[in-house]
């Protein structure tokens, strides 16, 4: 019929191996390579991310210290953007040209049919002006956002600040943060970051090609809902938070105030402090540059991070330690010519001044220096001068009890340890042996190598109000609604001093008020026990310190207030204490002969620039020109100027940070 | 009487049936690329799978026409039909409507519009069918091959013009047609030889190509110096093959359209382009791979029913079979055209006629070439020229061109003992 006829079967063959070429790819995009259902996935599954409202923090009576407030972000989405006038759009935003085509290159690098945010968090009364005309911008769209506001614009070193998240900490955290979150970087927000972020939600919608929602990827099976973060209770009283920060207006210190009965902080004023507020929304970069450029160093946290020789404040733990070892009684006396020898030293006794016969709570009342010499020397020489170190070691953990020269363990971020010396320290001066009770006298007096944070010496004074323990002094009163408070913070720490030695200590510290160094800062009806101290410093005038507490009969609050470089502690420290004592017994101040708050507001105590920048003009040793005080000086300048470059080292952090968020 | 049972009898079923559940199977897939949930109706004639129900109706009304035809009537026309398709598009080069880059549609009234090319494969097939099963003709013969080419060849320069180079290439598939009556192998083996070569030349620089055909080249006349004619033979072929290579660059830089050069390039692995050129390719690929075995389901394509491949109904219908049927519906879809195309070879060589043979194979080449093509588009293996996946792409023009294709040979395959 056809002589071609096989020739069927090589056009079949042909049509067949072409079909199995076309079935075997087929095969492999479908089945082999897993790339393709990824792909998909990702064409249609768009995660949005509702972020958790942060929680608020309160004061101890449940007043806002902390709160959220709308602000707005301008979103924009390239592909549906028509034509506009850009010059109108950028006065309307209140940009500049360079910036609104930075920011348009940004959004279109980022994506030209999703959303992104071209200009941060414009506040409601802004927004309100913009709302109005945004609409005649298609594809510009807004969107609001929870920023955090300070109503009274007090306690802005404890309650820190947010910032956006860093991207070694997005690496850090699991996939819990994304480019953009907003994160505690200092203070509360930092230390109780994960339960006041609460937990992001997140819908996966499907989408088509044009970005438009289609439905629930999944039926919203892997949605989860936003749980708003937890409310903080923290322990500070407003009344007395923002008392204490008009108090020490233009001075440099700090004020720490604590209830010896829990550990709850009441007032922790570092000064000189800055307005929270400043550091949210869009001016945040440049009020940020402005406080780092202060000389006085807002951004640090002085209750925790300051370290000041506590001076005379140190007496009554002294006496508490020798009264505990039996060296000697309350009635143990001593006549003071105005001076201490020992050795071959002689030690001037408050510049010169007899005290004349004193027992224990005279010399605490009137800060005879002869006698707590005396005393620890007693302590020291006990078993000879060869036992030296080793009664300075007893001696030595005996204070570390009190807290001092370690870390208290507060809920929030940077305290300091303040520095206890120990024999090492004195063997690597003096060599091993070289040294005796003489070398080391200025201890005595809360003096020398020994520095103490307002925090830690606050809490030496819930110590002497509860006559011998104290509870871990904390911000945080309580967490959430159910208002759970951390288990550590119902121990008592005992410092190991019977209850019973207490007593003519605080004698001596009633009479500090009632009729000593700090009789102006009497509060009428309120038997308040306190101490002043006059810390030598090298760069000016001393420091002036008060710690006290009150009521002397189930004290209500132990106090530590420190003013730099103001003079004596009963001049400047002594009042502000008690003007904060009385406020938050009593509610109000009442008129005293002598003193006003008013005053105390007003005085401007802010030491000379070139003296306080110790960074580049460390100070001479002043009057003293023994080898010991040299010593000390020295150690002192280098302690406060670790401070001081630890400081400008946080500085640099955050500045790189905040350059980060451009 | 007798001749209707006959009728009956003899129509070819199997085809039938795998006609009809290629049309169902493109119903389906069309109202699942498309579907929009605000339009349910199914008669209105507003979304695309209730025009193409409504394609199926007319389609089906054609083939019993076809059917009901007198065999005789459809040989005798054939000229006719080719003359009227000729003739539309040339129509079409002057009023014809431009869709996509195409001057490729004639527009009817009512939203209904006529495609005369697709129409042009038919009754160039009927008219070839007719030439080479005339007397006296041979393939093999100069006159009658020059003959054949032409009448091949008008419709694919008029198409060209449009410019539709899928439509166009569609024409190519007659070489098996040829072949089957008595061409040269050597076509076969040349036309691959030129694909080869074009592909090559485009992917490395012509004078490496034409070394490596040079050594080859130069190895056979070497093993086989004695045979003249063979040398002679090989160095006129390497003088063509160097020509050609350097015609490629030529065409491909200056013939070839950007977009087009753009679309080979993105097949050979030249240019990646998921965003712009190769975005339709780049998804089709997605949303078939993304198919797994079993697919998505019946109407749970994301890639195609929320756009993101483009063409979902038409070029890409294929998209939405690989995405909601998986490798198994694309396996039965691939099955069911290889039943098809084997089913018209093999009705065409039970045929007595020679006009019904030619007429069966041209049918069986166009359906396979646009399978081919189609599919290997979808997953990249292919340029993107816009050719529909027969009775399963959206069109009324190609689902009724492709009736008659079929049902002509089915009733020709029917009236197989009798004289035509």
């Amino acid at each position: 019929m056809n002589s071609f006829f096989e020739r069927r079967y090589v056009i079949s063959g042909i049509f067949l191996v072409i079909i199995l070429i076309l079935l075997s790819r087929l095969f492999y995009i479908q089945i082999i390579d897993p790339r393709y259902a990824i792909y998909a996935n990702n064409n249609v599954r768009r995660p949005v991310i509702y972020n958790a409202a942060r929680g608020p923090i309160l004061d101890r009576t449940g007043k806002p210290l902390v709160q959220n407030v709308a602000f707005y972000d301008i979103m924009v989405t390239p592909k549906q953007v028509k034509p506009f006038d850009t010059a109108e759009f950028c006065k309307l935003l209140g940009i500049d040209r360079p910036t609104f085509d930075k920011q348009w290159t940004r959004a279109v690098k980022y994506s030209s049919y999703q959303p992104s945010i071209f200009e941060k968090q414009i506040s409601a009364t802004d927004y309100a002006s913009i709302q109005e005309r945004l609409s005649e911008f298609p594809g510009f769209t807004s969107t609001p956002r929870y920023l955090r506001t300070y109503p009274d614009s007090v306690g802005a070193q404890f309650l820190g600040y947010i910032g956006e998240v860093t991207d070694d900490k997005i690496n850090h955290s699991h996939g819990y943060y994304h480019p953009g979150d907003l994160v505690g970087i200092t203070g509360v927000e930092k230390s109780y970051e994960a339960v006041l972020r609460g937990q992001r939600g997140i819908e996966n919608w499907m989408v088509d090609s044009r970005n438009k929602r289609k439905g629930k990827y999944a039926n919203g099976m892997f949605d989860t809902a936003a749980v708003a973060g937890q409310r903080l209770t923290s322990s500070l009283d407003l009344d007395i938070q923002k008392l204490g920060e008009q108090l020490m207006h233009n001075k440099v210190g700090s004020i720490v105030a604590i209830e010896p009965s829990t550990g709850e902080i009441l007032c922790y004023v570092s000064s000189p402090t800055y307005d929270p507020n400043l550091m949210v929304g869009r001016e945040r970069g440049n009020n940020a540059e402005k406080l780092y450029e202060n000389p006085y160093s807002p951004f640090f946290i002085r209750p925790i991070q300051a370290k000041y020789p506590p001076g005379s404040s140190f007496k009554p733990l002294s006496a508490l330690i020798a009264l505990q070892e039996g060296i000697i009684t309350p009635s143990t006396s001593y006549y003071c010519p105005g001076y201490y020898i020992a050795g071959n030293r002689r030690f001037k006794c408050n510049n010169g001044e007899a005290h004349g016969e004193v027992d224990l709570s005279s010399a605490v009342a009137k800060s005879c220096n002869g006698y707590f010499m005396m005393v620890f020397q007693k302590i020291m020489d006990r078993y000879g001068a060869r036992q030296t170190e080793q009664m300075f070691t007893q001696w030595r953990a005996q204070v570390n009890k009190f807290g001092l020269g370690t870390k208290l363990d507060l809920d929030m971020p940077g305290e300091a340890r303040g520095n206890l010396p120990t024999p090492l320290h004195y063997d690597n001066i003096y060599k091993h042996g070289g040294w005796r009770s003489s070398t080391i006298l200025s201890l005595a007096i809360g003096q020398g190598e020994l520095l103490a944070t307002p925090l830690q010496m606050a809490n030496l004074e819930c110590i002497i109000a509860n006559h011998g323990y104290y509870y871990k002094p904390h911000l945080i009163k309580a967490i959430g609604a159910q208002n759970v408070i951390k288990k550590e913070y119902l121990e008592r720490n005992y410092v190991g001093i019977d209850s019973t030695n207490f007593e003519p200590v605080i004698n001596g510290m009633q009479e500090v008020v009632e009729s000593g160094t700090a009789i102006r800062s009497k509060i009428p009806g309120i038997i308040m026990c306190g101490k002043t101290g006059t810390a030598q410093n090298s760069h000016g005038d001393p420091h002036s310190i008060f710690v006290a507490f009150a009521p002397r009969d189930h004290p209500k609050i132990a106090i530590a207030v420190v003013v730099e470089n103001s003079g004596e502690g009963a001049h400047w420290a002594a009042p502000i204490a008690s003007f904060i004592v009385e406020k938050y017994l009593k509610g109000s101040i009442s008129p005293r002969e002598e003193i006003n708050p008013e005053y105390f507001m007003n005085a401007n105590k802010l030491p000379d620039i070139p003296t306080y920048n110790i960074k580049t003009k460390p100070q001479a040793p002043a009057n003293d020109t023994s080898k010991k005080q040299k010593k000390d000086s020295s150690d002192k300048a280098k302690g406060l100027k670790s401070a001081g470059n630890d400081d400008g080292k946080s500085l640099a952090g955050k500045r790189s940070t905040k350059k980060g968020k451009g | 009487m007798n001749n209707q049972r006959s009728f009956f009898f003899n129509v070819d079923w199997v085809t039938v049936f795998i006609y009809l559940a290629l049309c169902t199977i493109g119903w389906f897939n069309i109202h699942s690329a498309v579907l929009d949930p605000k339009y349910h109706g199914i008669l209105d004639f507003k979304t695309d799978y209730s025009k193409q129900f409504w394609y199926i109706i007319a389609a089906l009304v054609v083939a019993i026409i076809v059917l009901l035809l007198e065999s005789r009537f459809i040989t005798a026309l054939a000229p006719a039909f080719y003359g009227v398709s000729i003739l539309l598009l040339m129509v079409v080069l002057v009023i014809g409507r431009n869709v996509g880059g195409n001057q490729a549609w004639l527009s009817l009234g009512g939203g209904v519009r006529l495609q005369p090319s697709e129409f042009a494969k038919f009754t160039t097939c009927l008219l070839l069918a007719r030439y080479l099963s005339s007397v006296n003709v041979r393939v093999t013969e100069l006159r009658s091959f020059s003959v054949a080419l032409a009448i091949i060849g008008v419709p694919m320069v008029l198409i060209l013009l449009q410019p539709d180079m899928g439509s166009t290439l569609v024409f190519y598939s007659f070489i098996f047609v040829l072949y089957r009556e008595g061409l040269s192998p050597y076509f076969l083996v040349i036309s691959a030889l030129f694909i080869t070569l074009f592909l090559t030349s485009i992917l490395f620089s012509p004078l490496s190509v034409i070394a490596v055909i040079s050594i080859v080249v130069l190895l056979i006349i070497l093993l086989f110096r004695k045979n003249k004619k063979l040398v002679m033979t090989m160095l006129a072929g390497l003088a063509i093959c160097i020509a050609f290579v350097f015609s490629v660059k030529f065409i491909y830089n200056h013939v070839l359209q950007p977009h087009q050069k753009v679309r080979i390039d993105i097949v050979l692995g030249i240019k990646n382009d998921p965003r712009g050129q190769g975005y339709n390719v780049n998804q089709s690929k997605i949303a078939i791979g993304s198919g797994k075995l079993w697919g998505k389901g019946y109407l749970h394509g994301t890639q195609t029913k929320y756009s993101f491949v483009p063409a979902q109904s038409t070029d890409f219908i294929f998209c939405t079979v690989g995405e909601e049927w998986g490798f198994a519906g694309s396996l039965a879809v691939l099955g069911l055209y290889t039943a098809l195309i084997l089913r018209l070879i093999f009705l065409a060589e039970r045929q007595r006629s020679p006009f019904s043979r030619i007429y069966g194979y041209g049918a069986a080449s166009i359906i396979f070439f646009h399978v081919m093509i189609n599919i290997a588009t979808t997953i990249g293996l292919a340029p993107v020229i816009g050719i529909p996946l027969p009775l399963i792409s959206y069109g009324g023009s190609s689902l009724i061109s492709f009736t008659l294709l079929i049902f002509v040979l089915v009733k020709l395959d029917s009236n197989r003992m009798g004289i035509v």
